[in-house]
């Protein structure tokens, strides 16, 4: 699973004061700038002499694999950027052609078809043979098949941490020494000897420092949308917002440059009570307030947004923002327990909760962010999101009285979105928000 | 017994999704509890020592119509948990007094939680196993993951469960391995004599029955079979492999060995042959298990392959163990582990020179005509390929 960017563009707002649109510009360079710097520091690692990382956003180690000076590459990432760019689709194909299943995981087709063709990555640099793959799990069994695919391919360095799943809803200390261990006798001494960098704890610490800055500031960007009216989309613009920290940047000072740039620029929306910046601009009348589960579609990102702001629908919080770490429960890295601390990150990301845990959080957006409702866009590429999403729904519903609703689409690939389709559920969606809301004051006036 | 009642016997417990030997079991003592659990794999051993039945469940297969189940998944998700459900929701398996949710895959695993939300009553866990192959990391992981089993189950049960249940546990469990070793042995050696379709039904009541019982049954089977005389064909030797979790309806195997093909290995019902030899009976019995599972344990997709050059070698060994001539790749549609595994397995079988063929089915797949041929077809290149 993953994050990124689409990077939505301002519209020119008259009769705005510039400062702030100074510095949405600003939050929206800094970003693009890193990304793409990132995407270059990959293309010319080898050349350099510096080795190269490969890892996924659920339970990334980043400030981990700073310490040992890799490029940092995620493949979850590169999939979804090229499905932005509409690049995914043929590369899905060409991986079905040399025999993958049309039913498995199209992330993992989108990065093998890359791969197969020349490993060209989204800013048209080519991209390095990893010289380490730093194998997670977490959250998410298909992981584990995707390195192994990739190992076989380019035979690769793998280093495998395994982060048990939260199957009672809670971490137990065996899951933090296990994962802690792991980290201490397979995961460190492979980096080390793949680098030729010797581990400094101190240094570690150093990066965790510098993570807690930028998570706070994550933080109070996501809950700026308790506000009425909420000055950000927590979903669609939220995967703009958690870019860098869910990828190569936690831990840098960019990243911590970035979020407080960013979370100045929103708190200024919040005094201005301004709504979310769309690619049409901002949105100006917030009709509905919505909590939405799964990944987005990156094929066509923009024109499944358009389809809520165009109705004045913004999502006040989402749970794929959290599928590189929950931070808004109060989760931060901690440098006086580095690896501890690391592996609970892990442990917690969103995919590695239970059901209960991941239902009862949904539940509690509803009420923190008074939303009308959650909304569903079930992948079908994704089982660990997908499988038991019907459940999910009832029991929202039952627990919080508000409706739910379902939508299905994938998440590079361009065969599995139906913008008609999807539509028209969207629009009977808001109707139905409408008639409940009707019958709620109904009901008011008639006691 | 004679061979005929052998085998229906089992195919009477295959057929009963009612599970009504289990309520029997349960019935004729008070006190008694049965755990079910899915596949591939949880350490039975435990269950068993806490004076409970561990019962293997393996989806509703095509002989229940699938109702309320299918309100619970989108169409792009296998068929299993959702015949599972079934079973559940309609009280098939209100005589389980808990189940297991074994690592196989996120299906699996969301659906040990779903099973929390919907029976609020019974004992659920998800059971994790290592993915860690070392003593002192994934070993004490795992040995710290089966005590809490241990701990549950001894609640459950109103009783202790000490070393010494676990070590005879042991014991009972290492006969039962060895006698469906030794049916797996005789049927790789005259498959003409234990068809498949007959031993995956021996096998699978070991699902149901306690194991003491089945492994007596197993070994009546090999004797009947034995003393039959069943003619022998000029069929293609194949593995069968991708079956490890949702089930193919029988239908589909006897189709596949009435096309040509003599099945002299398989993946089904991993659990019975998990543990590759005896487990350990001396000493502490949960690092014995924990030992056993970490470096003498079957391959299955849902386990991490350390070193790239170890991909694809056990299914390798078991052509080359069974004495079989190709590998018929059965995977469930839309079953991750088994189709992102397939091109690795299919590019090792590639080098090795051993032909394979590969289709997709579901439990309740009602067409095998296509299968049919494709196995055919197969099972004739086999023969010309060997004839040449
Ligand atoms: S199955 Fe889902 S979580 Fe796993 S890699 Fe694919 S998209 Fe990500
Ligand atoms: S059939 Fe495959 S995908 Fe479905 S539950 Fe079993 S292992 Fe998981």
């Amino acid at each position: 699973m993953t994050t990124n960017q689409p990077t939505p563009k301002p519209a020119a707002q008259p009769g705005k004061p510039a400062a702030s649109q100074v510095q949405k510009e600003d939050a929206m360079w800094l970003q693009k700038e890193m990304i793409n710097k990132n995407y270059h520091d990959l293309a010319v690692a080898h050349d350099v002499g510096r080795k190269v990382s490969a890892t996924f956003v659920p339970g990334n180690l980043n400030e981990l694999l700073m310490c040992f000076d890799f490029a940092r590459s995620l493949p979850e990432t590169n999939a979804l950027q090229n499905g932005l760019r509409k690049k995914s689709g043929k590369m899905i194909m060409d991986a079905e052609r040399e025999g993958h299943s049309e039913d498995v995981c199209t992330y993992v087709k989108a990065d093998l078809g890359m791969m197969q063709a020349g490993q060209i990555g989204p800013t048209g640099e080519k991209l390095p043979v990893p010289d380490v793959l730093v194998l997670s799990y977490t959250g998410c069994f298909t992981f584990m098949k995707w390195f192994e695919l990739v190992r076989q391919k380019y035979d690769c360095e793998t280093t495998m941490l395994h982060v048990p799943y939260q199957g009672d809803g809670k971490i137990s200390e065996n899951m933090v020494q296990y994962v802690v261990k792991q980290l201490k006798e397979e995961v460190i001494p492979t980096l080390e000897r793949v680098s030729g960098v010797k581990f400094d704890i101190d240094r570690l610490r150093e990066y965790m420092k510098e993570s807690v800055n930028a998570e706070e500031d994550l933080v109070a960007v996501l809950q700026s949308a308790k506000n009425r009216p909420s000055p950000i989309d927590g979903y669609f613009g939220g995967v703009y917002y958690i870019g860098p920290m869910f990828t190569a940047f936690r831990g840098t000072p960019e990243a911590s440059k970035f979020y407080s740039v960013l979370r100045g620029e929103i708190e200024e929306r919040v005094r201005r009570k301004q709504g979310p910046i769309t690619p049409d601009g901002e949105m100006t009348e917030e009709k509905y307030r919505l909590v939405v589960e799964g990944p987005p579609n990156w094929t066509s990102f923009r024109d499944f947004w358009k389809m809520f702001y165009e109705d004045g629908a913004v999502v006040v919080a989402s749970t794929y923002s959290k599928v590189g770490g929950v931070y808004d429960f109060g989760f931060r890295h901690d440098a006086d327990h580095p690896l501890e601390s690391l592996a609970r990150y892990c442990l917690g990301c969103y995919t590695n909760l239970n059901f209960p845990q991941r239902i009862d959080m949904i539940c509690k957006y509803i009420d923190e962010y008074q939303a009308d409702g959650l909304l569903i866009n079930s992948i079908k590429s994704c089982n660990s999101f997908s499988a038991g999403q019907l459940l999910m729904l009832r029991e929202v519903e039952k627990r919080t009285g508000k409706p739910a609703a379902f939508v299905e689409s994938d998440l590079v690939d361009p065969r599995y979105f139906s913008a008609a389709n999807i539509k028209n559920r969207l629009e009977s969606y808001f109707q139905m928000i409408n008639q409940k809301r009707r019958a709620t004051a109904g009901a008011a006036t008639a006691h | 017994m004679s061979l005929k009642e052998v085998v229906g016997r089992c195919e009477a417990l295959f057929e009963d999704l009612h599970f009504k030997s289990v309520r029997d079991w349960k019935a004729a003592a008070p006190g008694r509890k049965a755990i079910g659990f899915m596949p591939i794999y949880v350490p039975r051993e435990i269950i068993h020592a806490a004076g409970m039945l561990p019962v293997g469940i393996f989806g509703g297969g095509d002989q229940i119509e699938v109702i309320q189940g299918d309100a619970y998944y989108q169409s792009y998700i296998c068929r299993i948990p959702r015949s599972t459900i079934e079973l559940g929701v309609t009280g098939r398996l209100d005589g389980l007094d808990g189940m297991l949710f074994p690592s196989i895959c996120d299906v699996i695993r969301n659906l040990s939680g779903m099973w929390q939300i919907m029976f609020k009553d019974k004992y659920v866990r998800y059971f994790d196993v290592p993915q860690n192959f070392k003593d002192g990391v994934g070993g004490e992981y795992y040995v710290h993951e089966m005590e809490i089993l241990r701990d549950d189950l001894a609640k459950l049960a109103g009783r202790e469960v000490t070393d010494d249940d676990l070590r005879n546990s042991i014991r009972v469990y290492n006969d039962n391995r060895k006698a469906v070793r030794d049916l797996y042995a005789y049927r790789a050696q005259k498959p003409w004599q234990a068809p498949t379709s007959e031993v995956y039904l021996v096998v699978r009541a070991g699902m149901v029955l306690p194991p003491e019982e089945h492994t007596t049954l197993v070994r009546e089977y090999i004797a009947a079979a034995e003393s039959e005389n069943r003619p022998r064909r000029d069929n293609a030797r194949v593995v069968l492999t991708g079956s490890f979790c949702e089930q193919p309806p029988l239908g589909l195997i006897k189709s596949i060995e009435m096309a040509g093909c003599y099945i002299v290995d398989d993946d089904f019902h991993l659990v019975t042959r998990w543990h590759l030899q005896d487990v350990e009976v001396d000493g502490n019995p949960l690092w014995n298990l924990s030992k056993s599972f970490l470096h003498r344990s079957a391959d299955t997709p849902s386990k991490y392959t350390e070193r790239r050059e170890d991909k694809g070698r056990f299914l390798v060994e078991s052509v080359r163990k069974s004495g079989a001539e190709g590998v018929v790749f059965a995977a469930a549609s839309f079953c991750d582990p088994a189709l992102l595994e397939r091109p690795m397995l299919l590019e090792v079988l590639d080098k090795h020179g051993i032909p394979y063929t590969a289709f997709k089915f579901a439990e309740n797949t009602g067409q095998m005509a296509p299968i049919r041929e494709q196995a055919g077809t197969f099972a004739d290149s086999i023969k010309l390929w060997s004839a040449a």
